[in-house]
């Protein structure tokens, strides 16, 4: 397996006025080369914090990020500089990851000055690179002199994939790179990143909330709630076998655009709490419907269930031993999105 | 013709009604933003009823003329540099574009209510929510303060917040409770008819379920019917009884759930279902629709989805396409469907 | 276009590029205010223009005892003062003071202020504090009195009053490119440009500064009104420009004693510092809106 991420333990902690939030608590994980790895979750999970962690963005607190056997965190500011060609990343917002000041020409062309990519180069030499670049992406060559609020969404989230592309990058993390886009075009945008993985060789972190867009796209999916992993599986098998009550609820409130598809989905009890100095129990502990007593006593471990799928929780070990059992609460579920009170449990 | 709507357990089959029950009827509808040097064309000839209790979907892309459709329903539109050139709005029978402001009041919030997409914005942060009912209360019942609060609470407990935290502020609840603060104020006069716009799409997975369970529930305790804009297909076949699919600022294809999702009959409706991942067969491929929405200000004189379509032709290009009944409640803008024949595709389920 | 052969013109010179200085000069122009207001400060600079090549400083200092208060007629449009010299050719040589310390005292706020604020407000932490309080120290003493401070100290000539006035703008340009650094700084296009490697100084004048110039240009022109009264306060009490060099301030100072008599010597003066404010700030609201474009929707 040629392993060309690797990420161990890594933890980002902020502090605040109220005390550390745990953003990123402890992930582990490794990409091969030219796979997808979708990271999924709901707000507050940590997967944006995660994404830019892995490429310095934000600087984490504690871990390693091993990319090509070399753990980059490292890297002095010269090496980084380097190491960055290789790991780029696609922002979620065309709106805001560009700058507004500047044309498509030199938006794409400033990468490459930059980094000094062409030795030598000409201005007619950049124009040429950039004009190859913007027709990899699919922007029509008349639009080379626009500016951003000319263009649509659909043709900026074009002109990132394009500045991520001009330092020929071996991985790049997508944050959300088509939840701001109407369903045309994101088709249109997936379809173009999978091109290029095929013809670049790429190697893709794909992090999005919608669960139909990674199903599609993604080879292995990770699930993250409050800053952890709980589920990691490819993606047919955690579709049809989630094991992580968490996974199962997130599948279940999925909406199917098709008649009839959409039962009653499984009811979680109030809402994600804090991730400010969380306790040392399963995170999930508050809201999951099979909690038991054993759930309270530490984090449980993200462990290999079956072969490529991982999960963390108290109840699932290796070798089919699984003792969830739906726990019985005295107040129904859902009526009150605060934090539940269990009166009576059941092991 | 029987008046009452017959229901399967789970399935959300129309069943033609008598015209009693009609709360929204839209006829026409025609409205231009006029700016500097040019004009947008957002909605151009909408058409649509509401029954009582029934939920229709306002479905399209950016640009399609949603929310325009909307604010003219409640007469929001701004003015300017919005204009409404032509149409005929009723609500529970009332006419509501000849209505004057004062009138209007009185309407908004009682016999209509309307819900934005972000709600954070929705609501007022130095009042307390239960304040933010209440105030709507008094406004169209006049009644005494305890009264009102005494509402408040109640809608509160409807929405599933517990009646206590009417005295707390927006900032102290999340997304997701916000939310339902905005319902619990939209519905707390008990209106004829809510609209939705885009009301879940701020809101997480899980979240988003909860809150469009609970909005199914309050439709059928409220006896409120439910315009729902969205771009979201399966928010529509969860939520919603009738479909409008919207390009352009006109409606191409409307009918029941069934007829859209099912017999889907309008290249864009098929395009727009051939653009969703198949959460059950992952190896579908994507057919996106190739190039992108007409300029609102440019509109071409034939069919506005003629440029992107695959089953156009140069009569497609020249004039638009007129609204053909398929069925009794299906009806497509599609010229093409004059040839004797014709069928697309359709787009392959998962 | 086939990716194997290379354009040997350029093919970007092929399409147009909006030009968007001119379509704010497009947006200045049909707003009467900063029209007025533009046509104002023209008409300032030629006068200052006139002055350097046409009126000497013996024109303005020859002391002409026999045609002395005289008051406004053709030969003399705005009147004679107590030394009988001609008060529109003194008015038009102290065009020149006005002007400069207008755009100079400016200009010193904008490139002091605006380089601390901006690093304030990219860092924050103790750079931030640390500036933000000195900052704030700076604006708590009375402007008028800082400003005659810095003049007994330095000298009273123009430079000196340049930098008196500059001083006293330096804090608020602090203040208002660190907000305006602040807000720019959360967009994504700047971690987009710290993703290609690039350093964060070169963050904050290459990605976030040239988004922020709106506010800036629009307190610059605000401040050139202020500093106009500024000056002509201080050369009023005496700290900044002194007589017989005509500053517009000091005109009307010199004029007190003969109010009831000769009223054009204080009128003209003041009426010209006040025209002048009045361009700046007109000229400054139509910036304001020329620059916003999201008026453009």
């Amino acid at each position: 397996m040629d392993k060309l991420l690797e990420v161990r333990n890594l933890k980002k902690y902020f502090k605040s006025p109220r005390g550390t939030v745990h953003a990123v608590d402890g992930v582990n994980f490794t990409i091969e080369r030219g796979k997808t790895l979708g990271v999924v979750g709901e707000s507050g999970c940590g997967k944006s914090t995660l994404g830019r962690c892995i490429l310095r963005l934000i600087e984490p607190t504690e871990g390693e990020v091993i990319f090509e056997g070399e753990n980059i965190l490292e890297a002095k500011r010269k090496e980084m500089k380097k190491l960055r060609r290789d790991m780029q990343i696609i922002f979620q917002d065309p709106y805001s990851s560009i700058n507004p000041r500047k044309t498509v020409l030199e938006l794409i062309a400033e990468p490459i000055k930059f980094n000094k990519i062409i030795p030598n180069a000409t201005e007619l030499d950049i124009e040429n690179r950039v004009l190859e670049l913007m027709e990899v992406v699919g922007i029509d060559e008349r639009l080379i002199n626009a500016y951003p609020h000319e263009l649509d969404g659909g043709r900026r989230q074009r002109i990132g994939i394009a500045r991520a592309l001009s330092l020929s990058p071996k991985f790049i993390v997508c944050d959300e790179p088509v939840s701001a886009l109407d369903v045309s075009i994101q088709a249109q945008i997936l379809n173009l990143l999978r091109d290029l993985q095929q013809s670049m060789g790429l190697t893709y972190m794909f992090i999005t909330h919608d669960l139909s867009v990674v199903n599609y796209f993604a080879d292995d999916i990770m699930v993250m709630y409050l800053g952890q992993v709980v589920e990691k599986a490819p993606s047919e098998e955690l579709f049809e076998n989630p094991m992580h009550p968490y996974t199962q609820a997130l599948l279940s409130a999925i909406l199917i655009p098709e008649v009839g598809a959409n039962p009653d989905h499984i009811k979680l009890r109030g809402e994600v709490t804090s991730p400010i100095d969380p306790p040392d129990e399963c995170r999930f502990a508050k809201r999951c419907n099979y909690v038991t007593e054993g759930c309270r006593k530490g984090t449980p471990p993200l462990l290999e269930v079956s072969p490529g799928h991982f999960v963390a929780c108290h109840c699932i070990k290796p070798g089919g031993i699984n003792t969830l059992k739906e726990t019985v609460f005295d107040e129904p579920k859902e009526a009150c999105p605060c934090p539940p009170v269990e009166k009576s449990e059941s092991n | 013709m029987s008046n009452k709507a017959i229901e399967t357990a789970g399935s959300q089959q129309a069943v033609i009604t008598n015209n009693e029950d009609i709360v929204l009827e839209v006829q026409d509808l025609v409205v231009h933003y006029v700016l500097k040097k040019s004009v947008v064309e957002a909605v151009n000839g909408v058409s649509f009823k509401l029954k009582k209790k029934r939920a229709i979907g306002l479905v399209g892309e950016t640009g399609a003329g949603k929310t325009t459709t909307a604010l003219a329903i409640m007469n929001l539109v701004p003015n300017p540099p919005g204009v409404i050139k032509n149409g005929k709005i009723t609500v529970c029978g009332k006419d509501i574009l000849s209505m004057k402001p004062h009138q209007l009041e009185k309407i908004r919030g009682k016999d209509i209510s309307m819900i934005f997409q972000d709600p954070m914005t929705s609501l007022n942060p130095v009042m307390t929510v239960g304040d933010q009912i209440a105030e709507s209360v008094r406004l169209h019942e006049h009644v005494g303060r305890k009264e009102a609060m005494d509402r408040a609470i109640e809608m509160l407990e409807l929405v599933g917040i517990p009646g206590e935290r009417a005295y707390d502020y927006p900032h102290q609840f999340s997304g997701g409770m916000k939310q339902r603060v905005v319902i619990a104020i939209a519905l707390a006069c008990n209106p004829s008819v809510l609209i939705a716009d885009e009301p879940t799409t701020a809101l997480d997975v899980t979240i988003q379920a909860q809150v469009l369970s609970m909005m199914n529930d309050l439709k059928e305790k409220c006896n409120t019917a439910l315009v729902m804009i969205t771009h979201d297909l399966g928010v529509v076949a969860k939520m919603c009884d009738e479909v409008a699919v919207l390009y352009a600022g006109s409606i191409v294809e409307y009918g029941t759930l069934e007829d859209v999702f099912n017999r889907t009959m309008h290249p864009y409706t098929e395009g727009l279902f051939n653009s969703l991942p198949k959460i059950n067969n992952r190896h579908v491929p994507l057919k996106p629709i190739p190039g992108l929405m007409p300029d609102p200000t440019r509109l071409p004189p034939g069919c506005a989805f003629a440029e992107r379509c695959r089953y156009a032709t140069d009569a497609c290009r020249a004039k638009k396409p007129e609204l053909r009944r398929v069925s009794d409640t299906h009806t497509v803008a599609c010229s093409r469907y004059d040839e004797p024949g014709f069928s697309i595709e359709g787009w392959r389920h998962g | 276009m086939s990716s194997n052969v290379k354009a040997q013109v350029a093919v970007s010179r092929q399409y147009e590029k909006e030009n968007r200085t001119l379509a704010v000069w497009r947006r200045l122009r049909s707003n009467p205010g900063a029209v007025v207001g533009l046509i104002i400060l023209a008409a300032m600079v030629l006068m200052m223009i006139y002055s350097f090549l046409f009126i000497s400083y013996q024109d303005i200092y020859t002391i002409n005892s026999k045609n002395r208060f005289a008051p406004p007629s053709s030969q003399h449009l705005f009147g004679t003062d107590e030394s009988g010299r001609d008060l529109a050719k003194r008015i038009a040589y102290g065009s020149r003071y006005s002007l400069a310390v207008a755009f100079g005292a400016v200009a010193i706020g904008v490139i002091v202020g605006t380089f601390f604020g901006a690093i304030a407000g990219y860092f924050g932490g103790w750079v931030d504090n640390l500036i933000m309080r000195i900052s704030d120290i700076m604006s708590s003493i009375p402007s008028t009195l800082l400003g005659m401070v810095i003049v007994t100290i330095l000298g009273p000539n123009l430079l000196n009053l340049l930098i008196a006035v500059g001083v006293t703008n330096i804090a608020g340009f602090i203040r208002m490119a660190r907000a305006s650094v602040l807000t720019t700084k959360n967009n994504e296009y700047v971690e987009a440009a710290r993703a290609i490697g690039m350093s964060e100084f070169r963050i904050i004048f290459t990605q976030v500064l040239p988004n922020s110039l709106s506010p800036l240009i629009v307190t610059a022109t605000a401040r050139m009104a202020t500093s106009i009264l500024a000056a002509a306060g201080l050369s009023f009490l005496g700290f900044g420009i002194a007589a017989p060099r005509p500053e517009w301030g000091a005109l009307i100072s010199g004029s007190r004693n003969f109010i009831t008599y000769a009223p054009h010597l204080c009128t003209f003066p003041g009426l010209f510092i006040m025209l002048l404010a009045f361009a700046c700030a007109l000229l400054g609201d139509g910036l304001r809106d020329a620059l916003d474009p999201k008026l453009k929707k």
